[in-house]
């Protein structure tokens, strides 16, 4: 084989190697992307029923309440409020008054089923998009829980 | 005082990062020996002065100086004092000058060990990290001053994020940052040889150890990190494919092709440019993983208090460092004439393939995890999206299946031109024990995921393989017992090591299978007394109590396991409450054998008065989880077993006296070389 014929391989297997990736990638991102709403997107555009979307905002003071191992709770950007539940343990961070975001699904009864709420490292952290939501919805205070 | 003494060093060593970016350099252009020795001395004497900053900011941690604000944000009085100790990284500032003072630490290695690097070679290396070293200096005086004061001082500090009071985590950021930060050594060599216009068998040979001493410490980091999310966030949940975490993994796949390359360059003198490229992308994706780690942009699961202006700084020194290198990279690679020649089935084919399928794996994640971020750009914000563990098991998994099936076949492969029968010949044996795999898999548990079983086999082909090919090495079996022993003893390091890290990944993947196949769940409701049944075992809630650690309160969950009316073990987990930071946090109980984990965690009590005696519980039934670690460990082993080859010493190798042009080089080992 000459050194051209072997280049000529080499190139060969990489766009084949590139090309199933590209394939991969674009068969999986259709069916992974999550996309974010807080309340008052959810009240423009409504989630279609059973996809998977990330629900972000403040859970709403006195809202927590809990049905054996099942919470449920308001989640607020302060113009809209949506109900949310969740079933198992909550992360150490999930408190009222505090910034979450929550993997889940909504139901045709617009209640939003969280199958996993994310928790973070750190309670002064707000979630930017919450962050962005309170923003938008005109509520957010500068300075407070910038961080 | 002592506080000042840190702020003075810290000015001084970003003063002596400026002369030694600058001195060196030029130096090597001109000539001059005395210029280029300069640098060696710039070395040590900025490693001393962040040895000393970092020292004076430990001070302040350990004393309570709060009138430090760092201090005061990151540390309280009542801290145990291991986790003031690991406060000084706690936090953004500190973590920062950890990062720096990693990277002149490796700076003075160079200088100190570096005694047979060619001088021009040497004063290059130290001045591109000086450069790497200035930027990042820079980076903390100007937005990050670790020394900043208090005035009046406060009376105690505001506490360490408790999630990070734990052993585990206390030092998983200096493993991970010798890893991440290691590997600005192949990238300053890389940028050197560019300058120089010249790659050969000795900078391969030098560039070695440093890769692999820095993909040693960054496995151990990853491995050490994703622990301590399995027991101390209390999912259960070892890996979730968050930003933070393909932060760190990104630089491990392109460091692990690169530290496969590199053997390319050293043995057989070709790859040169390719080998080059690496190196740049390696780092520059640890420096993307700073980037993303500290300035914020992207939510991430573990996501800790971060501020965006600094991101734009880091932003400036990634795009000028990744710009400048890949910039320099197409003006001078093409100049490099390609070594050594060899046939599409060889150990350097083999090798290809490896970096091939590594680096595509490496941009998928890449993809992955920068998409919400172009997104959200492309859609003036209005978009945003988080890409979650399916797009990277869809994209990321297959990517590994033909990775690991030649993981086994590359090492049986000679060098230059190999011969597929009689290394398929070798791997008989790997066959068979991955259809023993399958089948046995399929058989114990039939109603599991249908990819499960050929996921073992895969780990068995591979662990088989990876056996077989050592036990040919030492002649195992085929020879008698004492000819294997003398040639086990006279088998180098570096062959042993790689055999070990291979087997490390094979135990890996059955980890990694067990525990994502057959884990069972089970959450519930439980007061004291009660049991609930399920995932095969009774789980009885026996008691709660009620008491104080050094600075928590925590209530004491003990849950009492019987399989099949047998008392397995009573396991302890808390809930324990920070009052300082305001924060809960859990610790999980398990009880780990061999063969699986049992977890269990205690959630909130019940709110209401009729749950005021309830606790949620967790339990969950973990297959294999322990081997995750396991084969860690082992690959961790394997860097060090090779790291201690006496050809790898760094230094021990010396350039052809005369240095002619080393192309075409017949390699240095006879033809069936030992595996490395």
């Amino acid at each position: 084989m000459k050194r051209k014929h072997r280049r000529l391989l080499v190139v060969a297997v990489s766009l084949g190697l590139l090309g199933s990736a590209a394939a991969l990638v674009l068969n999986a991102v259709e069916d992974s992307l999550v996309f974010f709403y807080t309340p008052s997107d959810l009240a423009e555009r409504p989630a279609p029923p059973a996809d998977l979307f990330r629900l972000g905002g403040l859970v709403e003071e006195g809202s927590v309440r809990t049905e054996g191992a099942t919470t449920f709770f308001v989640v607020t950007d302060l113009n809209r409020t949506i109900l949310a539940s969740y079933t198992g343990v909550l992360p150490d961070l999930f408190r009222e008054g505090q910034g979450v975001v929550a993997e889940g699904t909504i139901g045709a009864d617009g209640r939003f089923t969280a199958r996993e709420v994310l928790a973070k490292h750190d309670e002064t952290y707000m979630p930017k998009e919450v962050a962005d939501a309170l923003r938008k919805s005109g509520q957010w205070r500068e300075g407070e829980a910038t961080q | 005082m002592i506080a000042e003494i840190g702020q003075y060093v810290l000015i001084a060593a970003l003063v002596l990062a400026a002369i030694q970016a600058v001195v060196p350099l030029w130096g090597a252009a001109r000539g001059e020996a005395g210029l280029m020795a300069v640098g060696d001395r710039t070395a040590i004497a900025q490693a001393a002065a962040l040895l000393i900053a970092f020292a004076a900011l430990t001070h302040g941690f350990v004393t309570s100086d709060f009138s430090l604000q760092i201090v005061f944000q990151n540390s309280h009085s009542l801290k145990p004092m291991l986790y003031k100790v690991s406060g000084v990284w706690g936090n953004h500032e500190g973590s920062m000058l950890l990062w720096v003072l990693v990277l002149a630490l490796f700076s003075a290695a160079v200088a100190v060990f570096g005694r047979n690097l060619p001088p021009t070679l040497k004063a290059r290396v130290l001045s591109i990290q000086a450069m790497i070293g200035f930027a990042f200096i820079a980076f903390i005086i100007f937005t990050s001053n670790p020394f900043a004061r208090l005035s009046p001082a406060p009376l105690d500090g505001t506490g360490l994020n408790p999630l990070l009071q734990d052993p585990g985590l206390a030092f998983h950021p200096p493993l991970l940052y010798l890893g991440y930060v290691g590997f600005s050594m192949a990238f300053s060599f890389a940028i050197a040889a560019l300058i120089e216009g010249r790659v050969d068998a000795a900078w391969g040979r030098w560039v070695r150890p440093w890769t692999l001493a820095a993909w040693t410490f960054l496995t151990g980091g990853i491995a050490l990190g994703s622990w301590w999310a399995y027991y101390e966030l209390g999912w259960g949940g070892w890996w979730f494919w968050d930003p933070v975490e393909n932060a760190s993994f990104m630089p491990w796949l392109f460091g692990t092709a690169l530290l496969h390359s590199s053997i390319v360059v050293e043995k057989r003198d070709a790859l040169k440019s390719w080998t080059i490229l690496l190196a740049i992308l390696t780092f520059s994706m640890s420096l993307l993983g700073t980037f993303l780690v500290r300035s914020g942009v992207l939510t991430s699961v573990h996501a800790f208090a971060t501020d965006p202006e600094r991101g734009v700084f880091i932003l400036a020194i990634l795009a000028i460092a990744i710009g400048g290198a890949l910039t320099l990279f197409a003006v001078r690679a093409p100049g490099m004439k390609g070594g050594g020649l060899f046939a599409p089935v060889s150990r350097e084919g083999a090798l290809v393939a490896n970096n091939m399928l590594l680096t595509l794996a490496a941009a998928t994640v890449l993809l992955g995890t920068l998409y919400p971020l172009i997104l959200e750009a492309l859609s003036g914000g209005e978009s945003r999206v988080s890409v979650g563990p399916p797009f990277f098991n869809a994209t990321f998994g297959p990517i590994m299946v033909p990775l690991v099936l030649l993981m086994a076949l590359g090492p049986l492969m000679a060098w230059k031109r190999g011969n597929l029968r009689t290394a398929s010949r070798k791997l008989v044996p790997a066959a068979i024990a991955a259809l023993l795999a399958i089948g046995v898999t399929f058989l114990a548990v039939p109603d599991g995921p249908g990819l499960a079983p050929f996921a073992m086999g895969l780990a068995a082909w591979l662990g088989a393989g990876t056996i077989a090919e050592w036990g040919g090495r030492i002649k195992l079996f085929t020879s008698s017992p004492t000819v294997s022993l003398r040639r086990l003893s006279g088998q180098p390091r570096s062959a042993s090591g790689m055999s070990l890290a291979h087997l490390g990944l094979a135990i890996m993947i059955v980890g990694i299978t067990g525990s994502s196949a057959w884990r069972t769940e089970l959450v519930t409701t439980l007061s004291p007394g009660q049991t609930v049944e399920g995932a095969g075992y009774a789980v009885t809630l026996e008691s709660v109590t009620e008491g104080r650690g050094p600075n928590y309160s925590f209530e004491r969950g003990a849950l009492r396991i019987e399989e099949n009316g047998e008392f397995v073990t009573t396991m302890f987990t808390e809930r324990r409450f920070f009052p300082v930071a305001n924060q809960t946090t859990t610790e999980a109980g398990i009880r780990t054998t061999l063969l699986s984990d049992l977890y269990g965690v205690i959630g909130e009590r019940g709110r209401t008065p009729e749950t005021a005696n309830a606790w949620t519980v967790r339990f969950f039934v973990n297959p294999l989880v322990p081997w995750i670690w396991l084969g860690a460990l082992v690959m961790v082993f394997g860097g060090l077993l090779s790291l201690s080859d006496r050809r790898h010493r760094v230094g021990a190798p010396r350039r052809a006296a005369n240095a002619v042009p080393t192309t075409n080089k017949p390699p240095t080992q006879p033809m069936p070389a030992p595996a490395e």
